[in-house]
């Protein structure tokens, strides 16, 4: 979208990052210096630095950190020629050892230093006490940005990476102004239980609870709880589990037929599920909150309806009907009235699709779709109502929308096993969130929320 | 080939005559003849009590074996029962309908049914791993109940049959060919109750 307005935003592009883009890795692009050019770059993105760290504390922060702003995919992240050996302080001073004399008045950044090197931001971190310090240079101004300030629990805290990765999303917002997702958890899984996993691939967590085959997980909307399935002698049941606690509560009325593929509505309320019995597969809700009161929104007979996703403002409901004889990807009201076709399809030629996921911007469902007996995932313009392929490399399925709604993870078999990969749209980045064979059914989080109380 | 009945006939005249003798060489001493007689009672009494008891032995023996035989029988049968029960149907890739080769298996799974009044099963739905695999609940389920509704057309009380649908969840061939999906697009049937003792239909 951005790479096709031609010139004249080029240039505009080009006046507020004017800097060449050191090539990351490539140490001898410094050589070449300042290079200013009238010619527009498509996908040119500012450049940012994470500069050294004095206290070895901070190592880690500064990793995570590093990696959280450089998988956002929107900036050029600077690795510094020669490591991190780079002079961090002002003034071109000779390097040394940073002593504790110096903390007491931080140096101003060399700013024509990091110029040179392409950046545009520099984010700074420091350690006062159990409080980090994160400031954002602007690079190109000369001058601080903004200062963060939280407390940081210690890195063997459980709150430990989720405070960095706030950290990350508030210095996406400070130099871009754009919502981040490095505060955000997956669930997926593998081998029949439900894991968890921080976006950056770090922190793999079991989170299932019995030996019993799981599946669909589902997250609610303050990222703090999620619902999942379960078979249990010949049903299904669906249980929501507290992230913190791990405890669990099943959901009434479900676990005497088979329920599966749970979501929750934006506001938390509802969970709206799929049913199996005898006369088919139909769409229920039940009030999340208070636990009750199952409601029915499908009425297939022949046919069966499932894998409800809500739209962001609640309103609507996507879900997978085989009303048309191989399932399409439909739409209803959330009450239930109001059903159509969402993803349009040639009768007779387009294959089954599957697994829609309504995009937090509400923009977009994505879903995947059997093309010429594999699957490749979708997706659907909500406003014009087309829908464009996204893969089509291995077989791609079971896709779910990061909160930047940018962000996709989804399960690949495209490096010869089938495995959880997450993929930029903007930039067509793709790599791979685990390394591990047979993960599959991946859920984002939202953002998590900071929990009311801080109580552990 | 002609020496041997002769021979038998020598053998045979031997023992005639040695049985012949027996009673001249041997003369009963003249004695008390209620004792004889009482002696003759008692050891008729005995052979008879004799041979009554080998002979309840026999017959206890056989009606023993008799049993053993009818419960290795029932044993035998039941395991076949169960075995007819328990044999698979197969479904094409994406369909539900049962198919006509199928149709036989099912058949029998109604006399069994009709011979076995207590008997109580489910059935559950299986897919291959090609399709999606939350959409493969769906169609697990439908696999299962298409079964269920033949059944209990010919039939079968629906209440005796519950149905399940486990999608790709539990494949029974870990292959990835055409192979091993046509083996795990599949119903099974398994006993809920009433399969202890099962009568052929």
């Amino acid at each position: 979208m951005t790479f096709a307005r031609g010139s004249l935003l080029g240039l505009v592009i080009l006046s507020v990052y004017p800097s060449p883009r050191l090539w990351s890795q490539d140490t001898s692009a410094i050589d070449r210096g300042v290079r200013i050019g009238i010619i527009y770059r498509p996908g040119v993105r500012p450049g940012l630095v994470v500069l050294p760290v004095r206290q070895p504390g901070l190592d880690s922060v500064r990793t995570i950190l590093n990696r959280d702003l450089d998988y956002s995919d929107r900036f050029e992240v600077i690795t510094l020629p020669g490591g991190d050996s780079v002079r961090v302080g002002g003034g071109g001073t000779s390097p040394g050892p940073a002593g504790a004399a110096r903390s007491r008045v931080p140096p101003a950044l060399n700013y024509p230093l990091y110029q040179a090197l392409g950046a545009d931001f520099a984010v700074e971190t420091r350690l006062t006490g159990d409080t980090a310090i994160v400031v954002v240079h602007d690079v190109m101004g000369g001058a601080v940005r903004r200062t963060f300030r939280h407390r940081l629990p210690g890195a063997g805290d459980p709150g430990f990476r989720l405070a960095v990765h706030r950290f990350a999303d508030q210095v996406l917002q400070a130099t871009l102004g754009a919502p981040g997702m490095a505060a955000t958890r997956l669930l997926f899984v593998k081998d029949g239980k439900v894991y968890r996993i921080d976006q950056d691939g770090a922190d793999l967590t079991l989170v299932s609870s019995t030996d019993r085959q799981a599946m669909s997980p589902a997250w609610a909307p303050d990222g703090h709880r999620f619902a999942y399935m379960e078979f249990s002698g010949g049903h299904g049941q669906l249980f929501m589990q507290d992230v913190a606690t791990n405890r669990r509560v099943s959901v009434v009325t479900t676990g005497s037929s088979l329920d599966f593929t749970p979501a929750f509505s934006p506001d938390g309320r509802t969970l709206a599920f799929s049913r199996a019995i005898e006369e088919g597969t139909d769409i229920y809700t039940v009030n999340a909150r208070d636990n009750c009161c199952l409601q029915r929104l499908t009425r297939g007979g022949f046919s069966d309806n499932l894998s409800p996703t809500f739209s962001p403002d609640g309103h609507r409901i996507a879900f997978v009907s085989t009303r048309p004889g191989l399932p399409q990807v439909y739409v209803m009201s959330a009450d239930g009235t109001d059903q159509q076709l969402f993803a349009p399809f040639d009768y007779g030629v387009t294959g089954s699709s599957n697994a829609p996921d309504w995009s937090p911007d509400g923009q977009s469902v994505a879903f995947h779709r059997d093309v010429g007996g594999t699957l490749q995932v979708f997706v659907l313009d909500v406003r014009t109502r087309t829908v464009r392929q996204l893969t089509s490399l291995g077989r791609n399925e079971d896709p779910t929308w990061a909160p930047d709604s940018r962000h996709m993870a989804f399960v690949s078999d495209r490096s010869g096993y089938r495995q959880l990969w997450v993929i930029d749209l903007e930039t067509g980045r793709i790599r791979p969130l685990l390394q591990q064979s047979g993960a599959r059914l991946p859920a984002w989080s939202p953002r998590i929320a900071e929990p009311v109380s801080a109580n552990p | 080939m002609k020496r041997v009945p002769s021979l038998v006939l020598i053998g045979l005249g031997v023992t005639l005559v040695a049985c012949g003798k027996k009673p001249e060489t041997a003369p009963a001493p003249m004695a008390n003849a209620d004792s004889i007689a009482a002696a003759e009672r008692a050891r008729a009494d005995s052979a008879a009590a004799d041979s009554a008891r080998r002979a309840q032995e026999e017959a206890d023996r056989i009606a023993r074996q008799r049993a053993a035989d009818s419960a290795a029988a029932a044993a035998a049968a039941a395991a076949e029962v169960r075995n007819m029960l328990a044999a698979m149907i197969h479904f094409d890739y994406d369909k539900a309908n049962i198919r006509s080769d199928d149709a036989a298996a099912l058949d029998q799974k109604v006399g069994i049914m009709n011979a076995n009044p207590d008997l109580r099963i489910r059935v559950s739905g299986h897919c291959d791993e090609r399709g999606s695999d939350e959409y493969n609940l769906a169609l697990g389920n439908r696999r299962a109940t298409a079964a269920k509704q033949y059944l209990v057309s010919h039939g079968v009380d629906a209440s005796r049959i519950e149905t399940a649908s486990y999608g790709e969840e539990r494949p029974v061939a870990m292959g990835h060919d055409e192979d091993s999906w046509a083996q795990n697009r599949r119903d099974e049937f398994e006993v809920l109750s009433g399969g202890d003792v099962l009568r052929r239909p």
